[in-house]
């Protein structure tokens, strides 16, 4: 017995580290979850005259995605955007988070617009308000403008499959 | 337990993730930092200062920026973790010690600063976590490991004591062990007595012997 106690300590300890291995520090909870997502009125990217308000999606379950040209990662996860704005499961708003118009534009060419709009936020201060901390971010909101999900990093084929979608299509239900 | 674990991961981890671009800015001075100790040549002043966003300047109003530092050095820049926002020179930190310069403008206090961030980025950003129930492990859990060791520790040492036996000695006990302490030479009898002898003869002489050695030893007792 006594020679097992040391044994059971370091496995003890080994439980705790393993644990604590497979957490991923980046992903920080986002305390915005179940709370109403931050209004904003922002003009969009290809048609400057228009201002886009998160108040007109009142109604409606959609996604905002934070991306921008210079963003790497963005690339990998925009062909799933393009997929899943083309299968009209859900409306996905982009937020082109401290960008140029002109750059942003290009991108937007080149690999295709998801976006059902896509709103200019050059200096951030949108992305400050919905906690962004890197790019990208994706948001599930719900019909009551609520928060329900936050993508931290690129949107993958398993976050989509198992997480947003089963989400999105529940929260299509409630009325 | 969750919170316990990643507030025991910031200590330890520091490494810059590619999973995902965090800004355009941090890769790009990551890149340049790499390349300028790799060829240890003042690369930075020629080729970097075009590409590389230095801190932000000094604040026109010291009183503002002392205020900003002092609140700053408690909060946790999210992208590089394991430096405060004071410390940190990625595009976040630079954004969010703007917006509170912008807030210090505005006559906000303190609390209301760091409520403002607590809304956004959660009880992470702050290296002072405060005491709720998630993280009541987190402030209590070194006391209870502290009670419940000292608990086990003081149970060992009372069992301890508990296993080394009393051991009351008869008269004839302590007799013979003032005779044992007294001289080396009888050890010897003892350790016959202890061999259990079958030899009668031998152990009647024996007896006798000992007998004789006890008498001695009282005479010499009383001769003193």
């Amino acid at each position: 017995m006594r020679y097992l106690l040391p044994l059971f300590a370091f496995l003890i300890l080994a439980v705790f580290l393993f644990v604590g291995l497979s957490l991923n520090p980046r992903q920080v909870p986002s305390p915005l979850i179940d709370k109403p997502a931050p209004e904003f009125e922002l003009y969009s990217l290809h048609e400057p005259d228009r201002i886009f308000s998160s108040k007109e999606n009142i109604g409606k379950v959609w996604l905002l995605n934070v991306w921008a040209s210079w963003c790497v990662a963005c690339r990998d996860e925009h062909p799933l955007l393009v997929q899943l704005a083309n299968s009209g499961v859900v409306p996905i708003y982009g937020l082109n988070y401290k960008d140029e118009n002109s750059t942003a534009k290009q991108w937007l060419r080149h690999y295709g617009d998801p976006y059902i709009a896509s709103v200019v936020d050059p200096d951030g201060a949108v992305g400050i308000d919905y906690g962004v901390y890197g790019v990208p971010e994706t948001y599930v909101i719900d019909k009551k403008g609520i928060i329900r999900h936050k993508q931290i990093g690129p949107v993958t084929v398993d976050s989509l499959q198992n997480k947003i979608i089963p989400l999105i299509v529940e929260l299509q239900k409630q009325t | 337990m969750k919170s316990l674990f990643v507030f025991f991961l910031h200590g330890l981890n520091r490494v810059y993730t590619d999973r995902f671009t965090i800004f355009r800015f941090n890769s790009i001075s990551i890149l340049c930092l790499s390349i300028g100790v790799a060829l240890l040549l003042p690369v930075k002043a020629s080729w970097a200062e075009t590409e590389y966003k230095e801190a932000v300047p000094v604040a026109e109003n010291p009183e503002i920026e002392q205020r900003m530092l002092t609140l700053t050095e408690d909060l946790r820049c999210l992208v590089c973790q394991n430096e405060s926002i004071a410390e940190s020179r990625a595009d976040f930190s630079n954004d969010i010690r703007r917006i509170i310069r912008e807030q210090i403008k505005a006559n906000k206090t303190d609390k209301e600063i760091i409520d403002f961030l607590v809304d956004r980025y959660g009880d992470f950003v702050l290296y002072n976590p405060p005491m709720k129930t998630t993280t009541a492990l987190l402030w209590f859990g070194p006391l209870i490991f502290f009670l419940f060791s000292s608990w086990f520790l003081i149970k060992y040492l009372k069992g301890r004591r508990r296993e080394i036996k009393e051991v009351t000695l008869s008269d004839v006990d302590r007799k013979r062990a003032a005779h044992l302490l007294d001289d080396d030479s009888h050890t010897e009898n003892h350790i016959n007595k202890n061999n259990k002898l079958d030899n009668q003869d031998h152990s009647t002489t024996l007896e006798q012997h000992q007998k004789a050695d006890v008498s001695t030893s009282e005479n010499k007792g009383n001769n003193v």
